[in-house]
């Protein structure tokens, strides 16, 4: 379980990117974070993992603080796997060593156990042909499966994927949702930064609204999208259409 | 004109008997030098003491011209401390080391500078840890990066050394000393120097594209 409590994040006294956001992720589930830009969803992702150092409130991750400075947090980070908009592939490894890299680093494995994982799940996501492609040669479908797969090669417990497909064209997007969409409801919890509404409707359990900084409307997806509460979320789903 | 080739034939040799020397100091420098680099990087990012520290080291080397650094190493120093009496070509060696060391430093940083953030927030979001991504992430990238310049340090680090034979070091600049003091030819043996400095960068600049095109993959 993934509790977040009071979130502040501001980078100075005109800036507040987050404002008091209280929200706790039930374990398996697939979130969609939707909402317009500039509303903090990717600055609230990345401070899930401490990317960003939160201002002040609790992150908790099955009741260990994370944002605390006497947690490990590459502990806490080795279980949360995290997915970008522009895919930051190691630019000097292949698609394997990507994969392999913190299995062997982090989790001490042996180059054949870590490359023989890696390949498994390099085939899971469809790049079994592409073990010894380096990211340039690759497409971006094929750079966001492999960097999906590198971040599933830890066994994390939460999956962050920041804007997954954002950088992507329709083809390649729908690719990388498909991928998406295997991985949820396998106990993996799963929190998605998306515009994608059709991913959000069809895959996620919940649907998170937010804009200007909070939270504004949280409800199960089939719900939020015929019936939203919230004055700002029918604007928003209104501007979509 | 006058050109007397038979000079060439007669000390041509002697003179090249200077080059392994000039081989000897520029390479051991040149690792001491790309080590010192990597160490004032990784220092100048500790915390501001020692950021001042290392950024005082790389202005003053590059304020001053390396003939009079080594010169006022080998005469100057022991000028101060009497008992202080370096040996000729670690006197080289040292100088020509903390010398690069600067210049490679600040193009090392440059490197560093130029990294995708997105590559080490994607290492720090798998929980690798900071001197594993250092090792693994950083330095790799950043060496890609700034490779071109870093060859090109190496290459003017084995042009400066040129300047060994002021304390005594028998380089080929040395060698040239003898024979044209014996000889009272100047030309040919400049000659035989010339083309052996220019056939050596050429070849290194050659070895600086091959691993060029090594690390580039594309």
């Amino acid at each position: 379980m993934l509790k977040v409590e009071h979130l502040y994040k501001e980078y100075n006294e005109n800036v507040k990117v987050l404002f008091d956001v209280n929200f706790t992720f039930e374990d398996g589930k697939t979130y969609a974070i939707i909402g317009s830009s500039g509303g903090g969803k990717s600055t609230f992702i990345r401070c899930l993992n401490m990317l960003e150092v939160p201002t002040s409130g609790t992150i908790e991750l099955d009741g260990v603080k994370v944002n605390d400075p006497k947690t490990n947090l590459e502990d806490i980070r080795a279980k949360m796997g995290m997915v970008f908009q522009n895919f930051n592939l190691f630019e000097h490894m292949n698609a394997l060593d990507n994969v392999t890299f913190a299995l062997r680093k982090v989790k001490k494995m042996s180059k054949e156990d870590a490359d023989m994982k890696g390949k498994e799940l390099l085939e899971q996501v469809g790049l079994g042909h592409r073990f010894d492609a380096y990211p340039h040669q690759m497409s971006g479908g094929e750079k966001q499966r492999c960097a999906i797969a590198r971040a599933l090669a830890m066994d994390p417990e939460v999956l962050l994927f920041d804007e997954p497909t954002s950088a992507l064209d329709p083809e390649m997007t729908s690719e990388v949702l498909k991928v998406l969409q295997s991985l949820s409801h396998q106990g993996l919890t799963m929190i998605v930064v998306t515009h994608e509404m059709n991913f959000a409707k069809e895959v996620a359990d919940e649907v998170i609204y937010m804009d200007k900084g909070n939270i504004v409307e949280h409800s199960p997806a089939k719900e939020f999208f015929e019936h939203p509460k919230t004055k700002r979320a029918q604007e928003f789903l209104a501007n979509m259409i | 004109m006058n050109f007397d080739v038979s000079i060439i034939e007669k000390y041509g040799p002697l003179i090249l008997s200077g080059l392994p020397m000039v081989l000897f100091i520029s390479a051991v420098s040149a690792v001491f030098g790309f080590l010192i680099g990597l160490l004032a990087v990784f220092l100048r990012g500790r915390n501001k003491v020692l950021k001042t520290i290392v950024n005082g080291y790389i202005d003053l080397i590059r304020g001053t011209p390396v003939y009079v650094q080594l010169i006022f190493f080998y005469l100057g120093l022991p000028g101060l401390f009497p008992g202080f009496n370096p040996p000729e070509v670690l006197s080289c060696i040292i100088v020509f080391s903390i010398n690069s060391g600067a210049y490679l430093s600040e193009i090392l940083r440059a490197g560093v500078e130029g990294i995708d953030r997105g590559q080490i927030e994607a290492a720090k979001a798998l929980g690798v840890s900071k001197s594993d991504i250092a090792r693994h992430i950083i330095f790799p990238l950043a060496l890609r990066n700034v490779l071109p310049a870093v060859m090109n340090e190496f290459i003017t680090l084995t042009k400066e050394t040129s300047i060994v034979s002021v304390i005594g070091v028998a380089d080929m600049m040395y060698r040239y000393n003898n024979v044209s003091a014996s000889t009272y030819s100047t030309f040919e043996p400049l000659l035989v120097i010339f083309i052996a400095y220019y056939i050596l960068n050429v070849i290194l600049s050659q070895i600086g594209r091959f691993i060029e095109r090594k690390l580039s993959y594309a």
